[in-house]
């Protein structure tokens, strides 16, 4: 078993080259200077300069945590270029036609064909190619409805009072160091508003791609579904290979009013660093959302990429009667470490949370599920579930759980299960004696054990997520 | 009979286990269409004998040769074996929670045609071959959707594992203890199933402690295994002397009670 894990640590990743396009990209380092220029280039109203800069100043007196079971070099903040764009952006595309080639071709050695997409899929795109969103598709048809997607960047521009009042209201400036970083140097992100009553007509979908060396990217994305509307977005993610860490700080804010559902799925196969670790993508991502009276909000990741990931997506269940979801995904091999899972907070009165984890480690990675379930005093009759599964391939791998439950009120319930298991050996001989390889036996165990994450995934992706666990393990036994 | 080529040839035998040698100099020949019971008290090497046979890791070939159809079985991969048509009915089958029944075993019969360089079952086909299947071992066609043996009983289990034959068509077909557990109506079921299955081109090691199954299932040898190696080899009378004497007058020394592996 363990032979048939070095090979899976062997495996080359697969999105791993670098474009050969030209961007405008800052000199490396960070200061209020460097936030005025990146204010400026995007010409941002005074407003938004000042809102970067008190949360740059907020970033200077906090402490980068530290209570996470991950380990890693401390970052220069120094050192990483706060802004790349690629050049062709100067002349914004209208039509694909009028995109880089070479862009598209990166694309498609992802196999993320963007007119495939469009034509097969129906999915509005909004690619965001390191930090500028380079086309965005299907925005008639969503305009006819009254969706609002685009980029956040341009939304400042034309929606400065949606834009105004929710960002920051979800995830405060200084809610986290990473949160804060985000707020003063973010450079685009997608933004999604739903109008009153309004069923999106089309799954979103972003997809982010990180391709300049040293460039931290800080997206930003907001999604705004007004009372009782509804909406599905997903967010993929790749990165090219590197030899020097990049760091990834996200912030996704949902605010889902009165009786709105938000659906938030994310597919994520970032660059997980080489055999000893090197190189890989920092994932520092906060994301969030409240929920209104009667609204839902449910995340649904699947998680395969990075090198160090720190992610949380969490609920705000502030409406009475308000759902929160969590269904995750998480695997790591080689050297990966993954400090993840969700904090549901249970404010409203008969507020209902269920989380459903599933942790699959495999070589010398490090995998943790870290969740909170918070019952307020309010939180008359709120309910939780979560059931929190490791799956360890081989024994050199970790698998940690740390759940962290207060309950301020008796009428709440909380449940929770939490199993280990291993894929075993017993396992491996009947898929083997009955003909599968190796590879398949694998993939095909913990696909089965991922069966009820993958079934929360809108169908197309639970397919390519059923295929990116296929081609992460690839290798992993031989 | 005698002229016919032999499916499977053991010659001077010796494996183990964790370095613990369990197969001292075996040898057995069978014949296509034939049925050998393998008999003997705990420890014998019974079990041990179908995993070296199938290949699970672990069990490792000390000296000695196999083959099966003429081919060198010890150099196959263990799903090479499978797919050159060994087959092992487990004793205790695991559960592979998550993955449907009708899922894997289309897996499994896909991966074996394609072995064979034919294309992969349509999945009506196979839906209709399987529910056959289900209704021949008298297991619901439920069955077909949950996970792999979760949460099925002891017989569920094994009628289970004959619905598996039943779909992969093996030549050599082990069954490993596949009684233990099983209360009388369940071992008919288990019995008629693999006597359904008796066929001039397949072969069966019918590997029992009790005599209790050879009276459904009748082999043409059946031997005696004792300390690694077959000390007594006879028709089917010879289950029904062992039933009356018990093992210890096959012995020259006492068998030491442990576990097989």
């Amino acid at each position: 078993m363990t032979e048939q894990i070095d090979k899976a640590l062997a495996r080359e990743y697969e999105a791993g080259f670098v474009s050969d396009i030209e961007s405008e990209t800052f000199e490396p380092g960070l200061n209020e200077n460097i936030i005025q220029r990146i204010s400026a280039m995007k010409g941002e109203p005074e407003w938004m300069l000042e809102w970067r800069l008190s949360a740059f100043r907020e970033w200077l007196a906090m402490e980068e945590p530290e209570w996470a079971l991950v380990d890693y070099a401390k970052i220069d903040f120094q050192s990483i270029s706060y802004y790349s764009a690629p050049k062709s952006m100067k002349d914004k595309p209208k039509s694909l036609d009028e995109v880089d080639p070479e862009l598209l071709r990166t694309y498609e050695k992802l196999g993320i064909p963007l007119i495939e997409q469009q034509m097969l899929a129906g999915i509005a795109v909004d690619a965001v190619f390191d930090s500028v969103s380079v086309v965005t598709t299907f925005r008639e048809k969503l305009e006819e409805a009254g969706v609002i997607f685009c980029p956040i960047s341009e939304a400042v521009h034309k929606y400065p009072d949606l834009v105004k009042k929710y960002i920051g209201s979800v995830v405060p400036k200084k809610d986290n160091y990473y949160a804060a970083l985000n707020c003063a140097v973010f450079t685009d992100g997608s933004f999604v508003y739903i109008p009153k009553g309004t069923r999106c007509p089309m799954e979103l979908s972003t997809y982010f791609r990180i391709n300049e060396q040293n460039t931290g990217q800080f997206e930003r994305t907001l999604i705004i579904a007004d009372e009782g509307s509804h909406v599905s977005y997903l967010e993929g993610c790749t990165a090219p290979q590197r030899d020097e860490n990049q760091l990834h700080a996200a912030v996704v804010e949902l605010v889902a009013l009165d009786n709105a559902e938000i659906k938030y799925s994310t597919v994520q196969n970032w660059y997980p660093g080489d055999e000893n670790g090197k190189g890989g993508i920092y994932n520092f991502v906060t994301k969030r959302g409240i929920c209104h009276t009667n609204a839902k909000i449910s995340w649904t990741q699947v998680e395969t990429g990075s090198s160090v990931t720190w992610k949380y997506p969490s609920c705000i269940l502030k409406g009475d009667n308000s759902v929160g979801e969590f269904y995750s995904v998480a695997l790591t091999r080689g050297r990966q470490q993954a400090d993840t899972g969700t904090k549901m907070i249970h404010i409203g009165k008969n507020t209902k949370s269920t989380i459903i984890s599933k942790g699959i480690s495999a070589g010398r990675s490090n995998n943790s599920y870290r969740g909170l379930v918070r019952m307020n005093p309010g939180a008359e009759g709120a309910r939780n579930f979560t059931q929190c599964d490791s799956l360890l391939i081989g024994d050199q791998c970790g698998a940690h759980t740390f759940p962290y439950v207060e309950s301020r009120n008796p009428s709440a319930i909380i449940e929770h299960e939490a199993t280990t298991s291993k894929v075993s050996d017993e396992q491996m001989f009947l898929c083997r004696q009955r003909g599968l390889d190796p590879e398949k036996a694998v993939s095909m165990i913990v696909n089965g054990f991922c069966k009820e994450v993958f079934k929360e995934l809108p169908m197309e992706f639970a397919v390519e997520a059923g295929k990116l666990l296929e081609i992460s393990l690839e290798g992993s036994v031989g | 009979m005698s002229n016919t080529k032999s499916l499977l040839t053991i010659k001077d035998l010796y494996a183990s286990v964790e370095e613990k040698q369990i197969i001292k100099g075996l040898d057995l020949d069978i014949k296509p269409g034939e049925v050998h019971a393998i008999m003997g008290p705990n420890g014998a090497g019974k079990s041990t004998l179908g995993y070296v046979l199938s290949g699970r890791d672990g069990y490792s070939v000390d000296s000695g040769s196999v083959t099966l159809d003429g081919e060198d079985l010890l150099e196959m991969e263990t799903e090479d074996r499978a797919r050159a048509g060994l087959f092992l009915a487990f004793q205790y089958p695991v559960e592979i929670p998550g993955v449907s029944n009708l899922e894997f075993l289309k897996a499994s019969v896909d991966a074996q045609r394609q072995a064979r360089g034919e294309d992969a079952i349509t999945s009506a086909d196979f839906l209709k071959e399987a529910k056959a299947a289900c209704k021949q071992v008298n297991l619901p066609v439920a069955f077909l959707k949950r996970g792999v043996n979760e949460g099925f009983s002891g017989g569920e289990k094994k009628r289970n594992e004959l619905m598996q034959m039943l779909l992969l068509k093996p030549k050599l077909c082990i069954l490993d203890e596949t009684d233990s557990g099983l209360d009388i109506d369940a071992l008919q079921i288990v019995a008629e199933g693999v006597n359904s299955q008796r066929s001039a081109d397949r072969s069966f090691i019918v590997v029992t402690h009790y005599q209790r199954l050879l009276d459904y299932i009748k082999p043409d040898f059946v031997h005696v295994l004792s300390d690694g190696k077959i000390v007594k080899s006879g028709d089917a009378s010879l289950a029904l002397e062992l039933e009356a004497q018990g093992y210890a007058w096959l012995q020259k020394e006492p068998v030491e009670d442990e576990l097989e592996g």
